[in-house]
């Protein structure tokens, strides 16, 4: 556990190091991409340019510039280029909303999946499991940003079920705080319903078959104990390892465009809308961000992986 | 459910049919079984693969039910028709009254869950006792079957066992409740010759021990030489013949059991050639001849065989023994004694030699 342990982070602290210079380069090539003509205003003379690249920095010898931004990111001192806040505080800020919504819907969308799945693969060839997998594929087919749209548009804005946008913080009114992530949950689960139920099914299909689940049978168990403890927990696995790199994913970015849709003012928000102004520095924290989080669930499904499959031995 | 009388039989089955409906059409895998167990019995039934064995063993455990399998037939045990049980009936019967081996260790024990956790589910479904307690009984059901350490080993999983001892692990979770009936399906198949015949002696002592009869499903002669009470012979669906070990080794009454009796690889004669075979294939399920269903093979057909002969006594003092074959039991002797001393099909091989 302790090499194990040891290893994870090496290799956390690798891939945000090769995130981070990737993301840095990139920004610096791209064209209009240049900083000091944004900041500078509408309509600025050449020195005022000048004198901003001067205190930024800008003039400085990319690698020098690059360690620079690096340093700030550890001390925390690191600042938007055009709002000027402090990149940090902004992360911190998305954080829980981002968290609220990542872990709602990763809960939501499993929670349905294995309900879907399991049904799905017991009547196997059935009505109820083309009808389901009709359903999944229209799901998988759905783009997030526009079913958030219509969503939000139908449910929201037209009928008013459901409150148009926004957040409201968990410590101020519980109820209200789930009441407004109802459909981002929905809209960011639906995709991942659709596969994962199918996956579900596949494996659960699979495993039926297999010996020790007849063995279960002519031990007497009734159906449900044979699907739950010996088929269900059998073909959780790969649904597991899947869940954990997506959860990872959604909290590092694969929520941008619910976010955005529905006006979260999470993490990934701050990271769409830095991208959209070629703002280097929260577009680097955020990217490093996401890249902590997926190499850190990563390391998190191993562990689960081992517990489920005793076969599987960490080292 | 009750202990029948002495003399009685714990389990009858009479003309089970089994079929599946597959995509080239229905295969009938058992036609016309008819067999009893008597208490503490063990009887062996031998056949080739698809003779139709394991799904007549399965079958009387629901194991075989699925949308495309179609059942004829009865089995009663103690009270119980089980072709007809209901779920819920037989669910009561299985590992409590009659419990299953399966013929591979290696995939018949999940290998998720610990193995004393396995044996425990099983003891808990069929009686109310507390995890202690029933904690208690699988360490001794596993000291039973001759595992060593049980008490450590009750919390090991499958994997970390070899396959003699998974299949041991199997015997102590079939015995788990103490069953009247033991199916054991091909249990030594998948294992190596000397585990094999531990396996074997100790399913043996435990018949001694718990008074369970045993179905003992197999395609080796050797293996039933050792234990069985009682052999049935199968053929492509049926039963050819039926009598007792020393019935069925010395006198063979029908020409496939002489053709599987004559195939067993002996170290006390000189070794031939080629190990001798019976020749031909066993029958497609889904096109098997008309009559006897071994006819084409054998090398005594005539033209009587194209009738389906009864399972039927047909040696005068010896009622248990029952073959499916229309020769006389006078030319049955002259026929299978082709060379002194030896059991086989040998007329056939000569005759195709000479051809």
């Amino acid at each position: 556990m302790g090499r194990f342990i040891v290893r994870r982070v090496a290799q956390m602290l690798f891939v945000m190091f090769a995130v981070s210079i990737l993301t840095f380069f990139i920004f610096n090539v791209i064209p209009n991409g240049d900083p000091a003509v944004r900041m500078a205003g509408k309509q600025p003379t050449e020195s005022q340019i000048e004198a901003i690249r001067e205190e930024w920095g800008f003039n400085d010898n990319i690698f020098v510039q690059y360690t620079t931004t690096m340093k700030k990111v550890f001390t925390g001192d690191l600042l938007s280029y055009t709002t000027q806040l402090p990149v940090d505080e902004e992360i911190i800020k998305g954080l829980p909303r981002t968290f609220a919504l990542a872990v709602g819907a990763a809960l939501l969308w499993m929670f349905v999946a294995i309900c879907f799945g399991l049904y799905s693969a017991v009547k196997a060839g059935k009505f109820a499991d083309r009808f389901l997998t009709i359903i999944a594929l229209i799901g998988i087919s759905m783009p997030v940003f526009w079913i958030g749209a219509l969503m939000n548009y139908y449910l929201g804005f037209k009928l008013g079920w459901f409150p148009n946008g926004g957040y409201v913080e968990f410590s101020e009114d519980p109820v209200d705080w789930a009441y407004h992530l109802i459909l981002p949950w929905t809209a960011l689960a639906i995709l991942f319903i659709g596969f994962y139920s199918r996956v579900l099914r596949s494996n659960v299909l699979d495993t039926i078959n297999e010996d020790f689940v007849r063995t279960a049978r002519a031990k007497g168990l009734g159906e449900r104990q044979i699907m739950v403890r010996h088929v269900l927990r059998n073909s959780m696995i790969p649904i597991v390892t899947l869940w954990g790199l997506d959860f990872g994913a959604v909290i590092g970015g694969g929520a941008i465009l619910t976010e955005t849709v529905f006006d979260l003012q999470g993490v990934g928000q701050y990271a769409a809308e830095a991208v959209g102004q070629l703002d280097v520095p929260p577009v680097l924290a955020t990217t490093m961000f996401a890249a902590f989080f997926i190499v850190l669930l990563n390391a998190i499904v191993d562990i689960v992986y081992a517990y489920l499959d005793p076969r599987i031995r960490l080292q | 459910m009750t202990t029948p009388p002495a003399g009685e039989p714990l389990l009858t089955v009479e003309e089970l049919r089994v079929s599946f409906a597959t995509e080239e059409g229905v295969v009938q895998a058992v036609e016309d079984v008819s067999f009893e167990l008597a208490p503490g019995e063990i009887l062996a039934i031998v056949g080739e693969s698809g003779s139709g064995k394991s799904v007549s063993a399965m079958t009387l455990m629901g194991l075989t039910r699925s949308p495309n399998a179609m059942f004829e037939g009865t089995a009663h045990y103690k009270g119980t028709e089980l072709i007809e049980a209901s779920e819920d009936q037989l669910r009561r019967v299985r590992g409590a009254e009659i419990a299953m081996i399966f013929q591979d260790p290696m995939t018949s024990l999940n290998p998720v869950m610990r193995i004393g956790a396995q044996i425990i589910e099983q003891i808990q479904e069929h009686e109310a006792l507390p995890d202690q307690q029933a904690r208690e009984r699988a360490v001794e059901l596993l000291e039973k079957v001759g595992i060593p350490r049980a008490r450590e080993r009750v919390d090991n999983y499958p994997f970390e066992f070899s396959g003699g001892m998974r299949q041991r692990v199997m015997i102590a979770l079939a015995l788990s409740c103490n069953p009247s009936v033991l199916i054991a399906d091909e249990p030594t198949t998948a294992l190596d010759v000397t585990i094999q015949a531990q396996i074997l002696q100790r399913m043996r002592e435990l018949r001694e021990e718990t008074g369970a009869a045993i179905i003992l499903v197999t395609h080796d002669l050797g293996v039933v030489a050792d234990i069985a009470d009682r052999i049935a012979v199968m053929y492509s669906g049926r039963i050819v013949e039926e009598g007792t070990l020393d019935q069925i080794f010395y006198d063979p009454q029908h020409p496939y059991t002489w053709g599987l009796l004559g195939s067993i690889a002996r170290v006390d004669r000189p070794r031939p050639e080629r190990l001798p075979a019976i020749a031909g294939m066993p029958p497609s399920l889904s096109d098997r001849p008309e009559g006897c269903h071994f006819r084409p093979r054998c090398p005594h057909e005539f033209s009587k065989c194209a009738e389906v002969p009864p399972l039927e006594a047909r040696l005068e003092d010896q009622a248990g023994h029952c073959d499916r074959c229309w020769l006389t039991p006078d030319e049955k002797r002259e026929k299978r004694e082709v060379r002194p001393g030896e059991i086989g099909l040998d007329a056939k091989s000569t005759s195709t030699e000479a051809a």
